[in-house]
């Protein structure tokens, strides 16, 4: 895939028209090309699953989609297929990030080797994955909001003040089912206890029902 | 049994809460509800109209701020935005095809095209040149050749051929080949197929170059040499004749080309003008026939005949503005001229061929606050009876942009705010008392149909109509905008220091301007160029003590050395009114310091440092003077030289030495300094803890009840360190070669407290000092990803007290004072984490007790603003960690720091162009309030642990009423059968 540009003299005019010929063919290739004036030249795409089938015109999503190079050094925008470049880049181990608000990209490594021009090596670094063409995907897309649950009964009997509620329910219907359910000598035990500990039932507590012990 | 259960489960939800690291999540329908976003473009450059059309009527412009935009002719809103890399600066826009939007940026070597309609980039073409030269762009607007529609582009000494349609390389001429010679302009005559470039040589030589356009084959090449030398530009007058000024700036050249020959004429200027002028420039605006001379004290307008003659045409005032020549009809030209007068500006309107007369003439009101006319471009349209009308775009002092039609300003861009310099903040005014009745019943009234609605949407309820309501409502709510103090701390003023010298302040509740006031000591004349630097609160009165309005110091600098003169101004925060204007004092600012010294009239006291390290005193009062002599022995100061890599500590000199200028400035004595050797470190960020922060304890309680002592100093310097080869941009160095080296340093005693090398390491740093660690940023070439490091510094000479028996016995050291003399023993603790981002800023929540966990936020390098929870990076953080260091709150080891998209506390939004992010706390302790800017504002709250200490906004309160209501009913039942019950046994 990966395609070499060797341009030795850009001013010879034949050349010029090889060069012409040949990035029309390479317009497809995402590669690392080698210029004569000491940079190097890194190509390569940016792929939005979604939009990308269509093959053309980027979502408005990702109409101001950046591509960063060393942290700021380069920034390039994308073209409508999705491809960029990156110019006179020199040789070493540089750094590609993706800034488009909604997805996650991890940052890419790329090498550029003098040695062996035209060879591109591109790994994730988030996940250590090399990739074969620069064609820069993204991880997963990023969701700002929290989504609203729809409403539920039970958020509002989990709230504490459903709980509260429910509480209250449970003492009223279930507490003189239990009573019943016991043993009747017991409960005269229990009772008796309570007459002699004097524990004042609930109606001792109304203000105005003193008068009913 | 059930009271168990339900204690359990709220012990769970709390613990729950307590245990899972807060994340900041924002439903969709809470947006713009404490937060806000503002969006601006910066100092508009140039424009360009797109009017011809019917529909969307636009201009373009290109700013300062790298940034391309088209903007609504109508009403001034922004359509689309690009902000270019930092260094991609703009050099030159137009139009092509009417469809695209073409920049030529970074000195003439990278052309794109933008769609006009959307803002999508359609190619772009690199032009690689063989050396630096200016940057020309020329669009033929209707090109007879048949060719692809090309464009021009004169960048790096060569000029290019570029297809407008896809952007290939049609041709490319070298001018490398040709000697040495610098192109000044680019001229296409209309009609013609060869292009005429005009350039000088070793300014001495005149050349002229005609090039065909079909394949770049030079035609002919013309040449004069002129010994005299010039001075600037070449400006085209016509198709054929140049003006230029000689390099004494005295005389007057005029090139015309004739049959393939060049003449050149002289005239002395002395002839045209009368008086002397030394600095006498050529505008760069194009009018036919005309051109335009500004001199020391006015600019002259001179037209240039058939025979080669200058004319004088007019003088005017050298405040003139004047703007390029737009074409009318069949070779009549207009241009515009506008003057500043007293609160109003005049515009006029003049045809070129008719200088004598204004064809159009206007005043405008205008605010005295936006300072002068910068620049101004002008376009025509057509009106119903089929004359010109005129709509003037213009760029003000301030920064900000108008458009002027018929005499009124149609709208305006606080263009100004994309370029902050400082922040600070400011307490509202409080409430007077005596609110009426009425307006309380009202506000109940509001108050409950709010919450009825608040209640119908969360049960789902609502119509559209009523959401839309209840966001309007949410939105406008009132509360949050008024100009008093809050109980909370929510309502704020923010000041603003900006570029251009002006001071806004703008309400937290909306981010509306308040007040804004072009400072006048920092205002450029020309003489000088002035800037601000520093904003600092100047007097925070007590309200309860002083019936004083707070103020606010702007510190700046005339000059563009750092030895240049200061100015200082005192404007008033609720007013905007420079209440002392402390002129440019007679020294140099290269720091300033805020004292924790206040005065009777609670003004703080300032130490401005000069370029000659003398500390100056602010504000030059007797008082102040006493009670700095009292604390001089207490104040140090350290400075950074980042050049030589040293830091040095300095303190005041007691005596008065007989060389000090006033009793206000005091000699400084150098304490200590670190050299870093240059061979192998170059400081590249240092960083301190803000001076207001707050800690509200200096233990910390660990696992298994242990209890640790942070090292809570102020004068702790955090620096960084890398290798020099390691401190250009990633992918200059290798592993091997780059060391980043960090220092903890005391900068009283300038003892260094720790010290750590991270090998094959190299910057930016991005670092925050808070507490007792430093959280730094920087990027690891070996595992070639960013990384966060940790370091927590703790107190050693104090863990013993844990020990009861000592503290019985009375063998402890809680008693004894804290100094920052003493030398206490220190031990460090630290852990790297793997971070995704390249980051931009770096900042910590700050909240008014310091109660309250902390949030690092984090400003990444696709503008956005990150919350993330202070315990991801704590350095205790074990791969298993023990049970109690769970219930601790200590999080498993990981490598990475998490990215959660929901602790974006930008969510959606992009605060393009981000330098810097601004924390103030609010009185309610849980919460912190966030201002990050760049070429947009953006300003929220958070709690980084939830409001803990009140109830949020979407608290529902009509479910509490409900429960309450419910309560009360089960207890009337229970006791009207409780009753029953009793009745029944009294009868058994």
């Amino acid at each position: 895939m990966a395609l070499l540009l060797r341009t030795s003299k850009p001013n010879s005019p034949t050349l010029l028209l090889l060069l012409l010929l040949l990035s029309l063919f390479a317009s497809s290739s995402l590669a690392i090309t080698t210029r004569n004036e000491g940079g190097y030249t890194i190509n390569g795409r940016v792929k939005i699953p979604g939009f990308g089938a269509k093959g053309f015109g980027l979502p408005v999503k990702a109409n101001n989609a950046k591509v960063i190079l060393n942290g700021g050094q380069q920034v390039t925008f994308l073209k409508p297929d999705g491809y960029f470049s990156f110019h006179n880049v020199p040789a070493g181990t540089h750094l590609i990030e993706v800034d488009v608000i909604g997805y996650f990209f991890s940052p890419i490594r790329v090498d550029v080797s003098a040695r062996n021009p035209g060879k591109v090596q591109a790994a994730l670094t988030e996940t250590r994955r090399g990739l074969n063409e620069l064609v820069l995907e993204p991880l997963r897309e990023e969701q700002y909001y929290e989504i609203r649950e729809p409403f539920n009964i039970m958020n509002i009997v989990k709230s504490p003040m459903g709980l509260m509620i429910g509480f209250m329910v449970l003492v009223m219907f279930v507490m003189p089912k239990l009573v019943e359910n016991m043993d009747p000598e017991e409960i005269r035990k229990a009772q008796e206890e309570m007459r002699n500990q004097g524990v004042p039932s609930l109606a001792n507590l109304m203000p105005g029902n003193a008068r009913s012990n | 049994m059930a009271m168990a259960i339900k204690l359990s489960l709220i012990l769970l939800f709390f613990t729950s809460l307590l245990l899972i690291p807060t994340t900041l999540s924002l439903f969709q329908d809470q947006v713009g509800l404490m937060d806000w976003h503002q969006r601006y473009i910066g100092k508009v450059k140039h424009a360009v109209f797109h009017t011809q059309k019917a529909g969307r009527k636009r201009v373009v412009v290109s700013t300062e701020e790298n940034v391309i935009a088209s903007l609504d002719l109508r009403r001034g809103e922004i359509f689309w935005r690009h902000v270019l890399g930092a260094d991609d600066v703009i050099d030159k826009i137009d139009i092509a095809l009417g469809k695209y939007v073409i920049t030529l940026s970074s000195e003439g070597s990278i052309l794109r095209a933008w769609n006009l309609p959307d803002g999508q980039m359609v190619w772009e073409s690199f032009l690689s040149g063989s050396k630096s030269s200016k940057a020309l762009l020329t669009v033929p607007v209707n090109l007879k050749v048949d060719l692809d529609s090309p464009i021009f582009v004169y960048g790096g000494g060569c000029l290019h051929a570029i297809s407008s349609i896809d952007g290939e390389y049609l041709w490319k001429k070298d001018f490398a080949t040709e000697g040495s010679v610098d192109i000044h302009q680019l001229i296409l005559p209309g009609g013609s197929d060869v292009i005429h470039a005009v350039g000088v040589t070793d300014s001495s030589q005149f050349d002229t170059y005609e090039i065909d356009v079909k394949n770049g084959g030079l035609l002919k090449h013309t040449s004069a040499s002129f010994p005299g030398g010039i001075y600037g530009e070449i400006l085209p007058v016509s198709g054929d004749r140049f003006v230029v000024l000689d390099a004494s700036r005295s005389v007057l050249v005029l090139i015309t080309i004739n049959n393939g020959q060049i003449h050149l004429q002289q005239t002395h200027l002395s002839d045209l003008i009368h008086g002397s002028s030394e600095n006498t420039v050529i505008l760069p605006s194009k009018l036919s026939g005309i051109f335009s001379l500004k001199t020391d004290s006015s600019i002259i307008f001179i037209k240039v005949t058939d025979e080669g003659k200058f004319n004088v045409m007019e003088k005017v005032d050298k405040t003139v503005v004047v703007s390029d020549a737009l074409a009318l009809s069949e070779g009549e030209q207009a241009f515009a001229l506008v003057q500043h007068g007293d609160s109003k500006i005049e515009l006029s309107v003049r045809l070129v061929h008719d200088m004598s007369s204004n064809h159009l003439k206007e005043t405008v009101k205008m605010d005295h606050e936006r300072g002068f006319v910068h620049k101004i471009f002008i376009n025509n349209y057509v009106r119903t009876d089929r004359s010109h009308g005129f709509r003037a775009l213009i760029v003000m002092e301030d920064h900000s942009l108008l458009l002027l039609q018929q005499g009124e300003i149609v709208w305006t861009r606080d263009d100004g705010l994309a370029s902050v310099i400082d922040v600070t903040t400011s307490e509202l005014p409080v409430e007077k008392i005596g609110v009426s009745v009425a307006k309380v019943e009202h506000s109940l009234f509001e108050w409950l149909k709010g919450h009825m609605l608040k209640l119908k949407g969360a049960l789902m309820l609502a119509t559209p109509d009523e959401v839309a309501a209840l966001q309007k409502i949410r939105l406008q709510s009132s509360q949050k905008n008024k100009m008093t103090r809050d109980h909370n701390g929510f309502r704020r003023l923010l000041i603003l220091l900006t570029r251009a010298g002006k001071l806004y302040a703008l309400h937290t509740g909306d981010g509306r301007v308040v007040w804004s006031t072009l400072l006048q000591s920092l205002r450029t004349t020309s003489q000088q160029q002035c800037a601000g630097l520093k904003l600092r609160q100047w007097q925070v009165p007590h309200h309860h003590a002083l019936d004083n309005n707070p103020s606010v110091l702007v510190v700046g600098r005339c000059g563009l050395s750092l030895t240049s003169p200061s100015a200082l101004s005192v404007v008033d925060a609720y007013t905007g009114k420079e209440l002392q204007n402390l002129g440019s004092a007679h020294h140099s600012a290269v720091q300033v310091i805020s004292l924790p010294f206040r005065d009777s009239t609670e003004q703080q006291l300032h130490l401005l440092i000069d370029a000659d390290k003398r500390a100056h005193l602010y504000p030059t009062t007797p008082e102040a003077a006493h009670i700095f002599q009292r604390e001089s022995e207490n104040v140090y100061w350290y400075s950074v030289e980042s050049e030589a890599g040293i830091l040095r500590g300095y303190g005041v000199k007691k005596t008065h030495s007989s060389d000090t200028p006033s009793e206000y400035s005091y000699e400084s004595r150098n304490l200590w300094s670190i050299v870093f050797p240059s061979e192998s470190e170059k400081i590249i960020a240092t960083v301190t803890r803000k001076p207001n922060e707050v800690v509200h304890t200096q233990a910390k309680v660990i696992a298994d009840e242990d209890v640790m002592y942070k090292y809570i100093s102020k004068n702790m310097l955090f620096v960084a360190t890398v290798s020099p080869k390691a401190s250009g941009p990633i992918g200059s160095a290798t592993p091997d070669e780059s060391v980043l080296v960090v220092y903890l340093v005391d900068t009283i005693t300038g003892r260094i407290l720790h010290r750590m090398t991270h090998l094959g390491s190299q910057g930016p740093v991005h670092a925050v000092l808070s507490e007792n660690w430093v959280v730094y940023h920087y990027f690891n070439l070996r595992a070639h990803r960013y990384e966060i490091s940790v370091i927590e510094i703790y107190d050693q000479s104090r863990a013993e007290n844990k020990d009861v028996l000592k503290l019985i016995i009375g063998k402890h050291n809680l008693t004894t004072p804290i100094s920052s003399y003493s030398r206490p023993e220190v031990t460090t603790k630290s852990q790297s984490y793997f971070f995704t981002h390249s980051v931009k800023a770096i900042s910590v929540t700050s909240t008014a007790k310091g109660i309250t966990s902390k949030h690092l936020l984090i400003g990444t390098i696709g503008d956005q603003v990150l919350a993330l929870d202070k315990r991801f990076v704590d350095p205790r953080r074990s791969l298993n960690p023990t049970q109690a260091e769970k219930e601790e709150g200590l999080l498993p080891l990981t490598d990475a720091l998490p990215i959660i998209p929901q602790s974006y506390v930008t969510h959606a939004f992009k605060v393009e162009g981000l330098r810097g992010i601004e924390t103030i706390p609010a009185k309610l302790e849980s919460t912190s309030l966030v201002f990050a800017y760049g070429v947009d504002l953006f300003y929220t709250r958070i709690a980084p642990s939830r409001t803990y200490d009140s109830l949020t906004e979407d608290f529902n309160y009509a479910l509490l009423l409900l429960t309450i209501v419910a309560l009360v009913v089960a207890i009337f039942v229970t006791w009207v059968l409780s009753e029953r019950k009793d009745l029944q046994d009294k009868w058994r």
